[in-house]
């Protein structure tokens, strides 16, 4: 498996360690009435069949965080970005 | 004797004798010879004893999928077990043995299995499973081990190397048959880089083994011409020998070549076997197809054997099976077996055909229409076969076909399913798209022309296409044939577990009626074969038994590898040392040169002890935490993780990251942090030290540095990404060693420069930026684990043995010791310091007694799932102090801890000790614990009961700090 990197280029998928779903967003706030959206961010995943944005590190390159788009059943690479801007681009949408 | 050499034909080298024994017993063979020919061409037949019911058994094919005749190849480290005498290329001073029998392969004594048998039936294993537990443990698992073992692995280490390597090619094609080379030939002539692998020895496939006639040339000249054009081609690569083993994401190839298998020993420099991962941007499987055998009753006695596999012995080996043969099948190909046979002046006694109108020519043999064989009879040889009509035939060897099953193996491999044609009664590779797409007989095109053809197109893959030469078919028909159940003996579906016919219905009928169950009840396609010959017939057999189609039944799951791979293939070079890094500290020589004992920490090697003449690791530990805390001591902490962070918003960051607060913290000064994971619980601990207003340098444990660094660049990019910050990790950069004692100002006063050690001008928990030595630069913080008066001094890597040396030639006068990890541990333990133990990932800030560190005015990670009723509970287990009543007494990690009278069990369970440690300074065992609402039970006396050890003692609860609960020492 091939993972394009922003930085490095195309990649072999042993340089990289994955973290898993880059869906869930960390709350903002620390209200106590939070704690429902903090259990869903910490313990609650999708499994989805098909497409997923996961978090990869280059561990083994620029050590950048990326989300890296794969379908889970065929496992096929779509294309990467790097945390931050997928970081930014959620925000700006919500 | 029944088989023999034929007295020409064949590829073999008559020039040749290659002397090798079996069992002990000298024969000579050819070159070209496979251990399975050359056996057969001294008469041997037997080759092996089957798994369960020990019956004598010879190859029943003569390639890669052979069940049955499994050997022990080589002596000594070079011992090898399983390996398929059909794949073992004979060479001169080769040893093998046969395996599974006792006390000889002639005589064994489990063969009396089969008298049992029905006590051996379908779920045999889970069945026994269900008496009871005493007389599984010391009646049945010792007996089946001793009588249902395969071969023995040698215990020596392998001597030879293994290797591994990468390639990368346009495509790569799967076999050399037919198919494989048009579809080579064609992307080669395109230009591409072209790999083509073959398990076999040679390259050319069925093209070896059969009487082809391929554009007015035989098939075996026609394949020379191609292979020899290829091998001219600089963008083709030719790898016979290499099997493809696995087909993976991104169409990576997972491939064993056998480099030196076929030779006594490896050549000087070359490996035994090297891995390969190939990257292909398109790959062809042209596997070719597997015959399938009949089940009818003895179709396991030695002679009986696929029809292809007869033809391959007489006309690639020349090798005869016997004198006397009769083919059995439903297919046409039963026809060519029986010319093939008689052109190399076999006897064939009769063509018997499951079908009553097919028109297959004979070549003059004689022809039985529409009866079977219903059982071959011999013990270790075949004598005669019975048919359903009532017809006895002499015969020395048995050729069966009940059809073709295309290897389908690799194009399976990625969660697609094979599918069923009822017309060509074979499962058919799924489309897997144009990345990996499947040529010849793999893709059921059963005619040598539509090989030829097909191979052509699928490697020209809609490019510049080549001419398909013409050539001579053969008819292809085919009826269903899968068991015959008029037999009387026992008809294998499974040869190499000993499943049989009627084993499937059994379980269809016990309930195991999934195909995947029924795999697991009977054990059909398990162990080293993997079904490769069975599995058809019996989903074919469960389909009847259940009366579902063949679809509906299905395959049971294609996993990698298509053949069995030996680990030192996987493992390649990375053995022994070189299996991971070895990392030492900067301080290694100089620990060296103190005669320090080193242990193994991950990667690192850390100094224990250093113990001197006479002493135990104890007692050297002891030594020196008596002069640390008497005069002075140093130690290496290099190991500790050291990340360096920088920038406007470095103290921010640091805020996000402990739970308690940094940005506060005064530069020139250290402060302990405790990080969280998000779900609360206590992550790493280190000191932070602030160098200038954006200039942090913080600490983690040795064991989490690597985890760290990559939560806090996590943390920084993914989820604080407006912050201004930059970390790098330096640990490798730093030397760092920790001065202890109360003479350590004194030693560290004589190396510094242009600075008077006060309290005032490094006060506790000072993190100053120094030189020492005359200039070299230096950070010098005062750091306390051990709770004596004490510093940690760090000074780039390259220093570092040097610096501990000069430290120690100034400690001299006060008797400075040098102390290990022991010595650590030990003070850690007086001083009540958390540590592994107890950072153990199941423990709570307040769990550590360190809950008035977590800040309730800001964000950082933990700090809501921290809150939870679950992690606040009062009564969680709490880290405290424990000691022995009775101080002569020894108490000993991992010991549970049990109110007094309780006996042991879960529900008593108050806690246990997490570490414990000789102290010389109250000349007693102590140690931490984790005790339910432990802090309130200080002075309480429990039993800590060690069940592993097997003892029990009194111990009483107390403060977690064991000496100098004032903490006067690390002021003074
Ligand atoms: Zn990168």
């Amino acid at each position: 498996m091939l993972i394009p990197c922003p930085h490095c280029g195309t990649r072999p998928v042993e340089e990289f360690t994955f973290l898993g779903d880059a869906a869930p967003t960390r709350p903002t706030t620390s209200d106590p009435s939070s704690m429902e959206a903090w259990y869903e961010y910490v313990y609650l995943r999708n499994n989805p069949r098909g497409p997923i944005d996961e978090y990869a590190h280059h561990s083994g390159g620029c050590r950048a965080w990326l989300v890296v788009q794969r379908n889970t059943e065929t496992h096929e690479v779509f294309g990467a970005v790097t945390a931050r801007d997928f970081s930014k681009a959620k925000d700006a949408k919500a | 004797m029944t088989s023999y050499r034929l007295g020409k034909g064949g590829l073999v080298d008559r020039s040749t004798a290659l002397r090798f024994t079996f069992d002990g017993a000298p024969h000579t063979g050819l070159e070209g010879d496979t251990l399975a020919s050359a056996l057969l061409a001294n008469g041997v037949t037997l080759m092996g004893r089957s798994f369960k019911y020990h019956r004598p058994r010879g190859p029943i094919t003569a390639g890669a999928a052979e069940p049955n005749a499994l050997v022990e190849l080589r002596e000594g480290a070079r011992k090898e077990a399983n390996t398929r005498a059909t794949m073992i290329e004979l060479h001169d001073g080769l040893v093998a043995r046969s395996q599974n029998n006792w006390p000889s392969l002639n005589f064994d004594i489990g063969a009396i299995n089969s008298l049992a048998s029905s006590m051996l039936v379908a779920g045999f294993y889970y069945k026994t499973f269900m008496w009871p537990k005493s007389f599984w443990e010391k009646i049945y698992e010792p007996i089946i081990r001793r009588a249902a073992g395969l071969g023995a692995a040698s215990k020596l280490p392998d001597p030879d190397k293994y290797e591994k390597s990468y390639a990368h090619c346009g495509v790569l094609v799967i076999g050399s048959g037919p198919a494989g080379l048009m579809a080579a030939l064609a992307a080669a002539r395109q230009g591409k880089r072209v790999i083509l692998a073959d398990e076999g020895s040679r390259l050319g496939g069925s093209l070896l083994n059969e009487q082809e006639e391929i554009a007015g040339q035989s098939g075996l000249d026609w394949s020379r011409s191609i292979i020899a054009e290829l091998a001219s081609m600089p963008n083709v690569t030719l790898m016979p020998r290499t099997t493809i083993i696995g087909w993976f994401d991104g169409n990576i190839f997972g491939a064993v070549e056998r480099v030196s298998d076929h030779l006594r020993v490896p050549d000087p420099y070359e490996p035994r076997q090297r891995y390969w991962k190939i990257h292909a941007g398109r790959a062809v499987l042209a596997a070719g197809a597997e015959e399938r055998p009949v089940a009818f009753g003895g179709n396991d006695v030695p002679g009986v054997m696929q029809a292809s596999a007869m033809r391959c012995y007489v006309n690639r080996y020349a090798v005869a099976a016997g004198r006397s043969v009769a083919v059995f099948g439903g297919n046409d190909s039963i026809y060519r077996t029986a010319r093939d046979l008689k052109s190399h002046g076999i006897h064939v006694e009769a063509i018997v055909d499951s079908r009553e109108d097919s028109r297959g020519d004979p070549g003059g043999v004689p022809v039985i229409r529409g009866a079977l064989v219903a059982d071959a009879v011999g013990g270790k040889a075949v004598k005669s076969v019975h048919l359903t009509d009532g017809t006895h035939i002499n015969c020395e060897a048995v050729a069966m076909s009940g059809g073709f099953s295309p290897i389908v193996n690799l194009a399976c491999q990625r969660g697609k399913k094979p599918v069923w044609d009822a017309k060509l009664l074979a499962f058919l590779p799924p489309d897997n798209g144009e990345a990996f797409t499947t040529a010849g007989a793999a893709a059921g095109r059963m005619l040598l022309s539509e090989c030829l053809a097909d191979g052509a197109a699928k490697g020209a893959a809609g490019g510049k296409p080549i001419d398909v030469p013409k050539c001579r078919d053969e008819a292809f028909a085919i009826a269903p044939l899968w068991w015959v159940k008029e037999s009387h003996g026992k008809a294998f579906i499974d040869y190499q577990n000993d499943a049989t016919a009627r084993d499937l219905p059994l379980a269809a009928r016990e309930g195991y009626s999934d195909v995947e169950l029924a795999k697991r009840y009977t054990t059909t396609g398990m162990a080293t074969d993997q079904g490769k010959l069975g599995n058809i017939n019996a989903i074919a057999i469960l389909a009847e038994a259940t009366g579902r189609t063949m679809d509906e039944v299905g395959t049971t799951t294609f996993r990698p590898f298509y053949t069995p791979v030996s680990f030192g293939a996987f493992a390649g070079p990375f053995t022994g040392h070189h299996f991971q890094p070895v990392r030492k500290t900067p301080l290694h020589d100089w620990a060296e040169e103190q005669g320090a004992v080193f242990v193994e920490t991950g990667l690192w090697m850390r100094s224990s002890w250093f113990p001197r003449e006479g002493e135990d690791w104890l007692a050297a530990a002891a030594r020196e935490v008596l002069t640390t805390r008497g005069a002075a001591g140093i130690c290496d902490v290099s190991t500790l993780g050291k990340i360096d962070v920088q920038g406007k918003d470095a103290g921010q960051f640091l805020d996000k990251l402990y739970c308690n607060t940094f940005s506060t913290l005064a530069v020139g000064k250290a402060r302990y942090g405790l990080m969280l994971r998000e779900d609360g619980i206590v992550y790493d601990d280190g000191t932070t030290s602030r160098l200038a207003e954006d200039h942090y340098v913080m600490t983690t444990t040795t064991a989490n540095a690597a985890k760290v660094m990559a939560q806090m660049e996590f943390a920084h990019q993914a989820l604080f990404p407006d912050l201004d910050v930059t970390c790098v990790s330096v640990t490798e950069q730093w030397a760092q060693m920790a001065v202890a004692g109360p003479k350590s100002r004194a030693t560290l006063q004589k190396l510094i420069d242009d600075l008077v050690m006060t309290d005032e001008t490094v006060p506790y928990m000072a993190a100053l930026e120094v030189t020492i030595m005359h200039g070299i630069p230096a950070r010098l913080f005062r750091l306390s684990f051990s709770g004596e008066h004490a510093y940690e001094l760090a000074v780039p890597a390259d220093y570092g043995s040097m610096v501990a040396r000069a430290v120690c030639q100034a400690g001299e006068e006060f008797g400075i010791t040098p102390y290990g990890v022991e010595a650590l541990s030990i003070m850690r333990i007086e001083k009540g310091h958390v540590a592994g133990g107890e950072l153990n990932g199941t423990t709570t800030a307040g769990d550590l007694g360190l809950g008035k560190m977590v800040s309730a005015r800001k964000d950082f990670i933990g700090r809501m799932m921290a809150q939870r009723e679950g992690l606040t509970d009062p009564n969680r287990q709490q880290v405290t102090g424990i000691r022995p009543v009775d101080p002569s007494h020894r108490i000993r990690a991992g010991a549970h801890l049990l109110k007094q009278g309780d006996k042991p069990s879960m529900a008593n369970d108050q806690g246990y000790i997490t570490g414990v440690a000789w102290s010389p300074m109250l000349n007693m065992w102590v140690g931490l614990a984790l005790l339910a609402n432990g802090r309130a039970r200080h002075g309480e006396i429990v039993q800590a009961w060690d069940g592993l050890r097997g003892h029990s003692v009194l111990a009483q609860i107390c403060d977690p700090v064991h000496f100098d609960k004032e903490n006067r020492r690390l002021h003074a």
